[in-house]
């Protein structure tokens, strides 16, 4: 699996528990005190242990743990403008889920992500299929939706529901616009490229 | 903004003209929202409408202006009276007529704002029926100058045709520019490694100083300049007289303490170009680039071994040494060449060490080949 992965979960862990924290889980796994490279790829079982180890070094349940890994997803600002490219409210930000792995793929070819299937079923109710090897998207998925519909300014109820029919989340929109959302300008992405660039020119 | 719709021909009753109106304005908005960068010209080559996008960055559009007050038209706008450019196939192609302007129907045109001269479209156009009054529909995009347009004219998804792929093109660009800058921050990181690695890998880990490694790479690469026509330099091989009584007597910590000391002596007393190397227990050399004079390099030996004599406190007790130095210029050699450098080096060092320690011999041009051969001159 790509270390963006496993170094998106790291970058929670510290930022959320703390460096001393963090340097706990990764003795636990045996990874470096610097922990992953976002473009490396480390073995999937690695990712197991990781979780498994903040599970039982915060003393967590790892669905909750998850959960909250999609919320940090969502904040952090570059990742935040590049979910917000999906669409211009949050309906469409949904309609624009079909889309993601492939999008994501567009940009980073090796990044495997799960395949998701949005399905409305009227009376702003969705259901999302998430189809994976891994069980653990669901809850990470179910925390980012969560904290993307809070970008919008939507009001939306966001269960996980993995039954024998497969991994799913239910979607149900109450108001698209709830609340004022987080701003969102095609163009201020690429201020930052061009500072991130030392360009400093925009 | 002032968005009047031209006249039409009908000449009948003013309902008929109102319905019809209506239903063409009806029209352009749907048009609109299809191709908001849509470019209606009438045979006159002057502006009859505009889609939305196009006319937020037109800049105060008023209609029935000619083209030019706000585009500069550039590939495939032929001026009435230029040559005409054949199609693929070489048969004349046919022209939409636009004033002064001809543009085939199909083919790639460029159009550049007046307003933002940095800033091209790009389309192409289809002529509309004389029945309408002729002219021709353009719809155009942005092409590469897509960045440079959103930031100018604070462009939207809803700016955008759901056809058109400019909103992906600035997500590939953002999603490119975070995944560089993992990329740099990786580059950094193993950057700071290699040369953390090849820092350990050239340095002597107790004094600091370049090891037998380093000091070999950098003496190849002062014999190769040398006999390509550089600069010369000099060699000074130094042992230290009476270590082995201070770490017998006083212990292996007084002994690195020792060697520690003589490294900061001769970091000091060398300039910057100068390389200082530990490539034995307590054998040192110095490569001093240069032609540096004889009298120099003995001023420089003495200097180091008076220098090395001062008594070196350690643990209430003192720490005396001496040292021995031999040095050799590689202007004495015709062919200079590593072996023979490091071996008369070695014999002059043995000259010191021979004639009672604690001097410097210095090997002069005129004595190379001459009495003094490598280790045992009695032998």
């Amino acid at each position: 699996m790509l270390g963006l992965i496993n170094k998106s979960i790291q970058c929670f862990l510290t930022s959320s528990y703390g460096d001393a924290v963090w340097q706990r889980i990764a003795a636990r796994i045996d990874i470096g005190p610097d922990g992953f490279e976002t473009m490396l790829h480390y073995d999937d079982v690695l990712t197991d242990r990781l979780i498994e180890a903040a599970g039982v070094v915060l003393d967590r349940p790892e669905d909750a743990l998850l959960e909250d890994v999609g919320t940090f997803l969502a904040s952090r600002e570059a990742l935040r403008r590049l979910l917000r490219f999906g669409g211009s409210n949050y309906w469409e930000f949904l309609h624009s889920l079909d889309e993601l792995p492939d999008r994501a793929r567009m940009a980073l070819p090796d990044l495997e992500l799960p395949g998701l299937r949005l399905s409305e079923q009227g009376e702003g109710r969705f259901e999302l299929r998430v189809t994976s090897q891994r069980s653990d998207w669901v809850a990470v998925l179910a925390g980012l939706l969560r904290a993307m519909a809070d970008d919008y300014g939507a009001l939306a109820l966001i269960e996980p529901d993995e039954t024998a029919r497969g991994a799913r989340l239910t979607i149900t929109l109450l108001d698209i616009t709830f609340a004022e959302g987080r701003g969102f300008d095609l163009a201020a992405g690429q201020h930052a490229v061009a500072a991130q660039l030392g360009g400093g020119g925009a | 903004m002032n968005f009047e719709l031209p006249r039409p021909e009908l000449a009948s009753r003013d309902e008929e003209i109102g319905r019809c109106l209506a239903c063409r304005q009806t029209a352009l908005t749907e048009l609109g929202g299809l191709m908001p960068m849509y470019l209606s010209l009438d045979a006159g080559g002057r502006v009859r409408a505009m889609g939305p996008t196009l006319k937020k960055i037109a800049g105060g559009v008023g209609l029935g202006q000619p083209i030019e007050t706000y585009f500069e038209p550039r590939r495939g706008w032929r001026r009435s009276g230029a040559m005409r450019v054949p199609g693929p196939d070489g048969a004349p192609q046919p022209e939409i007529l636009l004033g002064k302007w001809r543009v085939a129907p199909g083919r790639r045109i460029h159009l550049w704002l007046r307003k933002h001269p940095d800033i091209g479209l790009r389309g192409s156009a289809i002529a509309l029926p004389p029945s309408s009054g002729g002219g021709a529909l353009i719809n155009l995009t942005f092409g590469v100058h897509l960045a440079q347009a959103v930031r100018c004219f604070g462009l939207t998804n809803d700016d955008f045709a759901p056809s058109d792929l400019a909103v992906e093109l600035l997500y590939l660009q953002e999603a490119k520019a975070v995944i560089m800058a993992e990329l740099r921050g990786l580059t950094a990181r193993l950057e700071d490694a290699r040369a953390a690695a090849l820092d350990k890998a050239m340095t002597d880990a107790l004094t600091g100083l370049a090891n037998r490694r380093a000091f070999d790479a950098e003496f190849a690469g002062a014999i190769a300049a040398t006999r390509a026509g550089g600069g010369g330099f000099a060699l000074a091989h130094l042992d230290l007289d009476h270590f082995k009584a201070v770490n017998d007597s006083l212990g292996h910590a007084a002994g690195d303490r020792v060697l520690e000391d003589v490294a900061r002596i001769l970091r000091e007393e060398i300039r910057h170009e100068d390389l200082a190397a530990r490539i034995g227990g307590d054998e040192f050399i110095l490569l001093l680039r240069g032609d540096l004079a004889s009298e120099r390099l003995k001023e420089l030996g003495e200097r180091i071994i008076a220098r090395l004599e001062v008594p070196i406190p350690f643990e209430g007790g003192l720490c005396r040494i001496s040292g021995s130095i031999g040095v050799i210029l590689s202007r004495s050699y015709d062919h200079p060449s590593a072996e023979r450098m490091i071996a008369d080096a070695d014999a002059a060092l043995y000259e010191s060490k021979r004639s009672g320690r604690a001097r410097c011999t210095i090997i002069r041009p005129d004595e190379i080949g001459g009495g003094l051969t490598p280790r045992d001159p009695r032998a």
